[in-house]
């Protein structure tokens, strides 16, 4: 789960390098839905117990009980997530029931993006995608960090620009 | 704003469409009123009655020299011109617009002359390049101007230098299949789509008589499927009569139509798809339908029925050098796929070769869908928690022309194999393509 700098990394052989993503974007979304599912325990409990009878009020538990869950789906499948530069393309892999792996060469890259949205941002994280000219190809990295985003971004360019085939 | 642009881009001298191009919407105001006529009978006719004649003559004194002088104007204010890299379009009247079409992304050049244009003598012309709009369309220019300016943007776009390019002319042109009319019509009385429109056209109206005894209701429902019966037998005979495929230095060439006639040019090397489709009631005579893909072109037709060995050597003339693959040659998904689609796993088969990702689906109707190894965009391997269980995964081809082709329901190892060769192939298969100025 190390993410440090990787300028050294380079697939030598076949076998990628497989690169993790940090866990600035599992604390985000566990404490959103902490955030979330508990507003909604609190509104729900507050609601059913109020107008309804107090029993009603342990109908707060079932956002509880599925942010527990979520607590842990959100955990696995952050650790599916990780990518992998190699000499000529780019891995992806991600899902843990339905895994999807991308790979996408370098020569048919249109455009990199880096998108960071206001809570994103305030975690410090952000998101790289990359598009071809099939819209199909849907190849994102989210939760990177800032730096690693835009070291990525230049590099995917760099290459893209030199091993650049269009359609 | 009715200034005549004096200036004049360089390398290029800017020029008009041809003048009946401001009749050519005269139809819209006419076809609002026959429309709200039709939506709404009671309104208009109280409407009709209470025009006088002068009322109707003032209006028309208004807005017959508007609508010409609006029609005028905005064809004034339309002009192209042809540089050495670009072809400029010039539009619009209160709202300028102004596109550059780069020469060496051409996908295809379409010229169209529908009924009306054909007796009028004058062609549109339309240059495919990704993103381009119905509005980046050259409607409507002279018959003879449209062939010359086709032939002079292909010779430009193909990397003639640009003095000679008008010179150079139109290509020569060898003729590799025209269908006979009578194949066309005995393969849409084959198709099961032809007759569940008629069907359907024949036995809803008289149902939906008997359940509400209103003739409007019926009509409504009549007409548009009646409409729909038509298109889909009549229409699209007359749409492939006369359909013709050749081959020329510019690249594959395919006329059609009887009524509206239609010439695309798709320039080596722009083809992203090639796939076969077999309908169960062709397989007897063994016929085959040839469709292709190109980014940015709207049809997807190469021949609209032909033998299926003609078909694979029209595909083997559109991709050089890709022989397509027969049906036993085809790696099948393990018997285990099985469980995953019951009956239809045996529909699915892959071949890989030098020069294509062949992948074929479907029982009844087959589907062969071949993607040249140097247009594949990215490759994706899917694996959903019911095909985990029994060890399958699909592999996903994205190519350029938004289609995607999928090997569904390989081994998982084999898949994942198939994943990394694949990306290998597609970075490489490049090294052998011809660039995009094809005859630089």
């Amino acid at each position: 789960m190390e993410t440090g700098s990787r300028q050294d990394v380079r697939a030598s052989g076949d076998e990628p390098v497989w690169t993790a993503l940090p866990p600035g974007l599992l604390r985000m979304r566990r404490l959103l839905l902490v955030v979330w599912s508990g507003l909604t325990a609190v509104t729900a409990g507050v609601l059913l117990g109020l107008f309804l009878a107090p029993a009603w009020a342990a109908c707060a538990l079932v956002p509880l009980g599925a942010a527990a869950w979520g607590w842990v789906l959100l955990g696995r499948n952050w650790r599916s997530w990780r990518y992998a530069e190699r000499a000529d393309d780019l891995l992806i892999s991600r899902g843990v029931l339905w895994r999807e792996e991308t790979v996408v060469p370098y020569g048919r890259m249109q455009l990199v993006e880096v998108t960071s949205g206001p809570v994103e941002r305030h975690f410090g994280l952000a998101t790289v995608q990359l598009h071809t000219a099939a819209a199909a190809t849907d190849a994102t990295i989210p939760g990177l960090d800032p730096a690693e985003a835009e070291r990525l971004r230049d590099r995917l360019t760099q290459l893209g620009q030199a091993r650049s085939a269009g359609l | 704003m009715t200034a005549p642009g004096e200036e004049t881009g360089p390398g290029g001298d800017e020029r008009r469409l041809h003048p009946v191009t401001p009749l050519r919407r005269a139809w819209a105001p006419v076809a609002v009123l026959a429309g709200w006529a039709v939506h709404d009978p009671d309104q208009a006719h109280r409407q009709l009655t209470r025009l006088t004649t002068t009322t109707l003559v003032a209006g028309l004194a208004v807005l017959v020299p508007a609508a010409a002088l609006y029609g005028f104007l905005s064809w004034w204010c339309t002009r192209y011109a042809v540089t050495d890299t670009e072809l400029r379009i010039r539009t619009g009247l209160f709202f300028r617009r102004t596109a550059h079409i780069r020469l060496e992304r051409i996908q295809a050049v379409d010229v169209t002359r529908p009924l009306l244009a054909r007796v009028a003598g004058v062609a549109k012309l339309k240059l495919d390049v990704i993103g381009t709009e119905k509005k980046d369309e050259l409607a409507f220019l002279g018959e003879a101007e449209a062939r010359a300016l086709r032939a002079e943007l292909l010779a430009r776009a193909a990397g003639f230098a640009p003095g000679t390019a008008r010179e150079v002319g139109e290509a020569p042109a060898r003729q590799l299949v025209r269908v006979p009319a009578g194949v066309i019509a005995v393969s849409l009385l084959l198709v099961a789509s032809t007759w569940a429109s008629l069907a359907a056209a024949l036995v809803v109206p008289p149902l939906l008589w008997l359940a509400t005894h209103s003739l409007w209701t019926v009509l409504a429902t009549a007409v548009p499927l009646f409409g729909g019966a038509v298109t889909s037998s009549a229409g699209r005979f007359v749409a492939a009569y006369d359909w013709t495929v050749s081959e020329s230095p510019d690249g594959l060439r395919i006329d059609r139509g009887l009524l509206d006639r239609t010439h695309e040019t798709v320039p080596p090397g722009r083809v992203q798809t090639v796939r076969i489709v077999e309908p169960l009631l062709w397989r007897r005579p063994g016929w085959g339908r040839g469709e292709l893909d190109v980014a940015g072109s709207s049809n997807s037709v190469l021949l609209p029925v032909a033998p299926r060995e003609i078909a694979a050597s029209v595909i083997a003339r559109v991709l050089p050098g890709v022989a397509v693959p027969q049906t036993t040659g085809l790696l099948r998904p393990p018997r285990r796929a099985r469980w995953c689609a019951p009956v239809w796993w045996r529909g699915h088969g892959i071949a890989v070769t030098d020069a294509v990702f062949a992948a074929r689906h479907g029982l009844l109707r087959r589907r062969l869908a071949l993607v040249p190894h140097a247009k594949v965009q990215s490759v994706r391997l899917t694996q959903g928690p019911w095909q985990r269980v029994w060890q399958g995964a699909d592999v996903r081809v994205d190519t350029g022309a938004n289609r995607t082709v999928t090997a569904r329901l390989r081994d998982a190892g084999e898949a994942a194999g198939l994943l990394r060769a694949q990306a290998e192939r597609s970075r490489t298969g490049r090294r052998g393509a011809r660039p995009d100025r094809w005859m630089a």
